[in-house]
């Protein structure tokens, strides 16, 4: 699957990811989780076709029917437009900047990655978590992907071997199965 | 020779169950979306598309039944001191899709009560609001709320409610299953002296008119149902289609209501696809159903109906959530989202009473209070802090798996400034002029949710909730949710901007929904609404419509 990041870009976000989402004896860190690839995968999702915008449906096959989700749904031309103005900013072009330019997520990832430093893996915990936070804007959003890959569908990068849904004890997606009513009255 | 009998503006409940009556005695129809098609195939035998799942990133974070926020900016504004707007993005969005609010919605389909449509008469004015008595009552509403029910699907309990109005026939389902939460919050809300009742809901409990049973999946509200276990809007649109009169035409955004030369005729609508080519369609009549921010929207560029009062009284619900953190899983997952409703806060008592006096008003009018489930898991990280307390909550799921939620849908009385009008800058992806939202809550919706949520949290504590805390939207003046991005009101449900009414003056559609002075443009929608109630709209939308195009004919 094609990455927009670099390797090294790639070490110093699961470093800061981790930060956010650290790793405990009963619930994996952001690494495990997958959180880098599902942020990768979300800065290069024009990189394959149909995007990795939205994942198919109706069901994953985890629970009966087909595993649709891997195949992702095709895009309208103006939801194109839409969700690579958010990625990629708007880059100048009169159609993205209706609404004034627009800075995307890649430069985003790229100058929050750059501001940590070369050297934010081999800092100390304490000196990670001054200089994530001197970044507040990019914390904030590298924190809401990071929960976003942690414990959504692993069909988008992130929630590796379904790690995240374990570790909160939630089944995720349950289409076609469902729940029984005994299951859903019942206090067990 | 016309393009259809009728040309209708929007495909959710209202356009669906307009679509629906017109077809059924005959005429030919042009429903236009604005939004993509995810419902159903438009070619028979229009099974459904199966794109919807449950999958909380695209259906919830990435705005998979629209609209985009970026494409279709809606801005906010509390008062015109404000400036031109504090907020721009999403606003109260309901889905832009075929099938409309009724897509996402978890189908809670309570009817009003009869004092709900006299409530100027049944309880008097309130300085500085608007109330006013509907032109219909619920002696007349009666029958279509009992053929809403039975076209939709609804499950329910007749006598569950001890509050509620009369009604003619039971529901066409049972209830569904009790989900465990609110088992624990309406058996407590009993042993205080309330009045929880199952709610009715739009969702199969048994095979229905060919639909399953709903299996409980949880992913109920902002998700759009992958069975098709919710009869709204499917039902209506799909039996529309199967007449043979009936064309969707989905991504087709109406910019415009031609009207004759007489002025007192629309002669059909203009629309824009999305390469943003203009079109025409000639009808014998226009039925608008864009939902309440849209339908005044359009009224306002075309500069048709009541300038007076076209985007006035806009009213949400003035939401309050009391929420229960409990030392045990609820499991809040499996299941509807709610399956239980009680309608003290709308019915009072004398503390309410006692409550309303020391404000100096006549009442404190509530709204349903919903029992139900805490939310789902990107949710509930994003609502709790990152860092070394982050596994620790997500494991125990403080904030999800032990936690219930009431949610009280607080009736939001009608004010002149709050509106929708166009925002003078701010535009969509088509060129248009956004809407921009001017919204304050009265007095009354804030001293009604700091009379409530007390008494809600000692509901959740008597279920065994070991801690308990509230938040409203909007937010109390000075409350945490006070700041940008939060402040605007998170309801979806929008009522009351081109209300109804006798008077052509006081009002922009007449008591059929006819626009006062071109009477072939029908409104279906909730923008009808004179008061909001604090009940959700849906089900009120639905039998309006059916009332409303049944008159056309």
């Amino acid at each position: 699957m094609p990455n927009f990041l670099t390797r090294a870009e790639r070490a110093v976000l699961a470093t800061a990811a981790e930060r956010l989402i650290p790793a405990t004896d009963s619930h994996p860190g952001a690494t495990a989780l997958g959180v880098v690839d599902y942020i990768d995968g979300m800065l290069g999702a024009f990189l394959v076709d149909p995007p990795r915008i939205w994942a198919g449906g109706p069901f994953s096959g985890r629970n009966g029917g087909d595993a649709t989700f891997e195949a992702f749904s095709p895009l309208g031309h103006l939801e194109e437009l839409a969700w690579r103005t958010r990625i990629e900013g708007s880059l100048g072009i009169a159609q993205r900047e209706r609404l004034g330019p627009v800075t995307g997520w890649q430069q985003d990832y790229r100058d929050g990655i750059a501001s940590l430093g070369t050297d934010f893996c081999d800092c100390d915990n304490r000196e990670q978590d001054v200089r994530l936070s001197a970044l507040s804007e990019f914390k904030q959003l590298l924190y809401v992907h990071a929960c976003e890959g942690a414990y959504g569908a692993p069909e988008y990068g992130g929630n590796r071997d379904l790690a995240g849904w374990n570790a909160i004890q939630f089944p995720g997606d349950v289409q076609p199965r469902g729940y029984t009513d005994a299951e859903v009255s019942g206090r067990e | 020779m016309k393009d259809c009998d009728a040309v209708i503006v929007g495909s959710g409940p209202a356009g669906a169950t307009a679509a629906h009556v017109l077809t059924e005695a005959g005429w030919s129809v042009i429903i236009l979306e604005k939004g993509r098609n995810h419902l159903l195939e438009l070619d028979a035998p229009f099974g459904p598309m199966n794109h919807v799942s449950n999958d909380e990133i695209k259906m919830v974070r990435r705005h998979f039944l629209g609209p985009d926020p970026w494409l279709e900016p809606r801005t906010y504004r509390r008062t015109e001191a404000d400036g031109e707007r504090l907020d721009i993005g999403d606003v109260n969005n309901l889905p832009s899709t075929v099938g409309g609010g009724g897509f996402h919605a978890d189908g809670k389909l309570p009817r009003f009560r009869e004092e709900d449509f006299k409530i100027l008469s049944h309880a008097g004015p309130v300085e500085g609001t608007d109330i006013v008595d509907w032109p219909v009552d619920y002696a007349e509403m009666e029958p279509f709320y009992g053929e809403a029910e039975r076209l939709i699907g609804v499950a329910g309990d007749a006598a569950g409610n001890p509050f509620a109005s009369w009604r003619a026939d039971p529901y066409p389902m049972p209830p569904g299953a009790d989900m465990y939460c609110a088992v624990l919050t309406g058996e407590a809300a009993t042993r205080l002296g309330y009045h929880p009742y199952r709610a009715p809901t739009g969702v199969n409990s048994v095979v229905y008119d060919g639909r399953p049973a709903c299996n409980n999946c949880g992913f109920c509200a902002y998700y759009g149902c992958p069975i098709e276990a919710k009869g709204d809007p499917v039902v209506p649109l799909r039996a529309a289609l199967r007449t043979g009169r009936c064309e969707i035409r989905p991504e087709s955004i109406v910019t415009d209501v031609l009207i004759d030369r007489t002025g007192r005729k629309a002669s059909g609508v203009r629309y824009l696809d999305t390469n943003m080519q203009a079109h025409e369609v000639s009808a014998h009549h226009v039925v608008l159903a864009g939902g309440a921010f849209e339908t005044p929207r359009l009224l306002l560029r075309n500069e048709i109906g009541n300038p007076d009062v076209v985007g006035r009284y806009l009213s949400f619900h003035f939401q309050t959530f009391v929420l229960g953190i409990f030392d045990h899983r609820l499991h809040g997952h499996r299941g509807r989202a709610v399956t239980h409703l009680m309608d003290d806060p709308i019915v009072g008592d004398d503390a309410t009473a006692a409550a309303a006096r020391a404000v100096g008003l006549p009442f404190l009018r509530g709204g349903i209070v919903e029992h139900g489930a805490a939310g789902q898991p990107i949710m509930e990280a994003t609502h709790s802090p990152s860092g070394p307390m982050h596994a620790q909550l997500m494991t125990d799921s403080t904030l999800r798996d032990c936690m219930a939620a009431f949610t009280m849908q607080g009736e939001d009385l009608p004010l002149a400034t709050n509106r929708i009008d166009l925002d003078p800058q701010v535009t969509d992806v088509y060129g248009l002029p956004a809407g921009r939202v001017t919204y304050e809550p009265h007095h009354h919706e804030i001293a009604t949710a700091e009379h409530w949520i007390p008494r809600l949290e000692a509901i959740m504590r008597e279920a065994g909730a070991g801690h308990t805390f509230s938040a409203t939207s909007p937010a109390l003046p000075g409350t945490r949710g006070d700041r940008p991005g939060l402040r605007a009101p998170m309801s979806r449900h929008i009522i009351g901007t081109a209300r109804m009414g006798d008077d052509p003056r006081t009002s922009v559609f007449d008591r059929w929904q006819r626009l006062h002075g071109i009477d072939n443009v029908m409104c279906a929608d909730s923008s009808v609404f004179p008061t909001g109630t604090g009940y959700g709209p849906t089900l009120t939308i639905v039998a309006l419509a059916i009332r409303a195009a049944r008159a056309l004919l």
